[in-house]
């Protein structure tokens, strides 16, 4: 038998769990993409617009991440809201690396993006220097459509993850603060 | 503009007074000589009632035309005496290798406003805490200065062990 024609062949048995798995992947994703929990991680002017937001005439809760959770071990969705400095970072990575998996960053405001007009010495020049980010959301601060905008990115990309039922969910390798700052 | 507390310091510590000026808003500066400034700091507050501390900064002048080089810091005081409602401006003048006497001493809220001025400009004061305030401990160099470069990024800092969280047995701080 020649090598190429052996992978084809699946068994009816990984065809139906295949199926099911992709049933059931697509079936978390719905159900995880409308109940995210926010930590709102804010520490400047973008928190403002973070409270417009989430408050009645946007209402962010229209879109599924209705509750802000003040506690990283129960939210699923960190919205880092604004600058972050150097002094801050560890503080960031050890909020992040206390929530439990699944879970997801939002950079909000183009300070925590990219450090936006803080040029400077104090200022991360954007999250992703320490934690793993899905969504930018630029502007400064961005207008709350555009934050629910990026909030629909973000359910976009959950619906296409791969969700697993119970503890099988594989965790991604990511590198410890200490390894990012001895760098 | 009121010249009072200039005056009083011309009367009574004529040594310490190196130079007084008018700015353009025409408020009174009297440029202190360094090694006086404790004692000047004494006199406004007990003897004219200067007792309120209220801030306290520094000026880089390395950009500046030569002649105004040298020293290289101004570092400015401001007092202020609540009964007559009057500001005292003054100034002492370092160099990058001079110290100033702490006045910490006098005026107890000073110690943070000069250890800011350490933090930020790198003027030392002799007495004073060599701490730094707003930076963290791992920051090189003084930001403010005019030569710190423009586009200077600083390494990450590593994480400080928390003491006052309680992290079960075995664990006095930091684990990855
Ligand atoms: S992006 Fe603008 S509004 Fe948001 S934190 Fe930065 S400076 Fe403030």
């Amino acid at each position: 038998m020649s090598d190429d024609i052996a992978p084809i062949i699946t068994t009816r048995k990984d065809e139906a769990t295949g199926f099911l798995q992709n049933m059931i992947s697509k079936g978390l994703g719905w159900a995880r993409k409308y109940s995210l929990f926010t930590y709102p991680y804010a520490t400047a002017c973008c928190g403002m617009e973070y409270m417009s937001v989430a408050a009645g005439r946007y209402d962010i809760s229209r879109f599924g991440a209705e509750f802000p959770r003040f506690s990283p071990r129960q939210a699923d969705l960190l919205l880092v809201v604004g600058t972050i400095n150097l002094k801050q970072a560890p503080i960031l990575k050890r909020v992040f690396e206390q929530m439990a998996e699944p879970k997801w960053v939002i950079a909000f405001g183009v300070c925590a993006s990219s450090g936006g007009f803080y040029d400077n010495y104090a200022v991360l020049q954007g999250i992703d220097r320490i934690i793993p980010v899905d969504v930018y959301i630029p502007g400064c601060p961005p207008r709350p459509e555009q934050v629910l905008d990026g909030l629909m990115l973000l359910q976009d990309k959950i619906q296409n993850q791969r969700h697993y039922l119970g503890n099988k969910q594989p965790i991604p390798e990511r590198p410890g603060y200490r390894d990012l700052a001895a760098k | 503009m009121s010249t009072f507390a200039l005056d009083q310091i011309q009367a009574q510590l004529p040594q310490a007074l190196v130079e007084r000026y008018k700015d353009r808003a025409g408020e009174a500066w009297g440029v202190i000589a360094r090694e006086h400034i404790v004692e000047v700091a004494k006199l406004l507050k007990e003897k004219l009632g200067f007792r309120l501390f209220i801030s306290m900064d520094a000026v880089d002048r390395l950009h500046l035309p030569p002649e105004e080089q040298d020293p290289r810091f101004e570092v400015v005081y401001f007092l202020k005496n609540i009964e007559r409602n009057e500001h005292a401006r003054l100034k002492v003048r370092v160099n990058e290798d001079q110290d100033i006497p702490t006045i910490a001493k006098v005026f107890q809220g000073a110690d943070w406003a000069e250890r800011f001025v350490w933090d930020f400009y790198g003027v030392v004061f002799a007495g004073g805490q060599k701490r730094r305030i707003l930076m963290y401990e791992e920051f090189i160099g003084h930001p403010l200065r005019k030569d710190y470069p423009l586009r200077g990024r600083q390494n990450l800092i590593p994480e400080r062990p928390i003491q006052d969280i309680f992290r079960g047995p075995g664990t006095n701080g930091v684990q990855d």
